[in-house]
């Protein structure tokens, strides 16, 4: 027994556990996903939670659109998809929540480095960030996961109280990223 | 062939063209409960603006073909109001994925109208697919919205309205309207625009309390 509860404690938790309990603790029950590899196992632990109402979309400027709706009617919401889903963010990011001052959460799981095997993937990357920038929308880097649980809790806290959109980019140094294997 | 279309006219031309604001304005004259009412950008939203301020209205800027995803999310926010989306032919092209997860989702308080001049009107009436080809109806039923109509005339847009109302199924009405342009234009305020249509949905109160 005491053997046992010692390896429990000294387990660390894994990101996606992390991540899943910050979004509840934060009351968020809305979740659009484009699905994406490396968030697997995030999309996992939401669509097992009754508490969320998870679904995927078509596409990511459908799924902004509807954490955009989900919020003026007070049902709080995140949009996770992929760098290069994001990519095809800009205008709505401009026109939607930015324009209207609607705190959209997104999460978006970073390809394209740190051991990227597809080129397109490692060009659109290096669009993420000055995009974020050029609309001055709020954004952090996720890599540690010590870090993890306090950057995600008030980034979501921030985004609320100052009522603008913002991201989270969870880097291949949290995740383990998207691993090239030869065949 | 099926009844929807017509191969020497465009998709829908069984049904008489009708005019945009005033099928709005009667859209809105059956709306008693608080009905929430997403208009799409440009002279969808103008005719919902031009039938006068209601706070539970939502005025879409910019992000062409949202507001049926926007509605969406305020259909699954607040279960128990009845949300209407307001689209064009060329913004639902655009964006035409959204009524697969719209069927998908199945929501109980959801209705859209699609306005289809088979145009691009506001900027230099360049034809759409849906003037040649496209059939929104076919389209919305091949997605999974089975209560998808033609509304043929303005007394049968009036019985589909009223039907879409009362449905817990989510419904489409498409109407084929003529080439007049939006009555008025939408003020430009979208920080307004919302914080509005929050007041009007209860999810701010008067005070100023935050969601």
């Amino acid at each position: 027994m005491m053997i046992a509860a010692l390896e429990t404690e000294s387990l660390p938790r894994s990101w996606h556990s992390v991540l899943h309990g910050v979004l509840v603790a934060n009351d968020i029950r809305l979740a659009a996903y484009v699905p994406d590899n490396v968030l697997r196992p995030l999309l996992a632990d939401i669509d097992a939670d009754p508490s969320f109402d998870a679904f995927a979309v078509t596409r990511e400027e459908e799924g902004l659109g509807i954490v955009c709706g989900a919020w003026m009617s007070g049902l709080r919401g995140v949009l996770l998809m992929q760098s290069s889903g994001f990519a095809t963010l800009a205008n709505v990011l401009a026109s939607l929540p930015v324009a209207f001052q609607i705190p959209a959460l997104m999460i978006i799981s970073e390809r394209g480095t740190l051991g990227e095997f597809n080129y397109g993937q490692a060009l659109v990357c290096k669009t993420i960030r000055p995009v974020l920038d050029s609309l001055a929308v709020e954004h952090h880097t996720c890599s540690r996961l010590d870090e993890l649980e306090f950057v995600v809790d008030r980034t979501i806290r921030q985004a609320i109280a100052t009522q603008a959109p913002a991201a989270l980019i969870l880097s291949p140094l949290l995740t383990g990223g998207k691993v090239f294997r030869p065949t | 062939m099926n009844n929807m279309t017509n191969r020497t006219g465009r998709p829908g031309s069984n049904a008489a063209l009708m005019n945009r604001f005033e099928m709005t304005r009667r859209l809105l004259a059956k709306l008693s409960h608080g009905e929430a009412v997403i208009g799409g950008i440009g002279n969808t939203n103008f005719d919902l603006w031009s039938c006068g301020p209601r706070p539970e209205n939502f005025y879409m800027l910019g992000s062409m073909g949202l507001a049926i995803p926007i509605a969406l999310g305020v259909a699954l926010g607040q279960l128990n109001r009845r949300v209407i989306a307001i689209e064009g032919d060329g913004s639902l092209l655009m964006q035409m994925g959204c009524l697969g997860t719209v069927a998908c989702r199945a929501p109980r308080n959801l209705s859209i109208v699609v306005m289809d001049n088979g145009l691009y009107q506001i900027t230099g009436s360049q034809p759409t697919a849906t003037a040649t080809v496209v059939d929104i109806v076919a389209v919305a039923r091949a997605c999974g919205l089975t209560n998808s109509h033609w509304a043929t005339d303005e007394a049968d847009f009036e019985m589909l309205a009223d039907e879409a109302l009362r449905s817990d199924t989510p419904s489409l009405i498409a109407l084929r309207i003529d080439d007049t342009s939006g009555v008025s234009q939408t003020v430009r305020e979208p920080s307004w625009i919302r914080d509005q249509f929050m007041r009007g949905l209860g999810v701010k109160g008067i005070s100023g309390s935050r969601a």
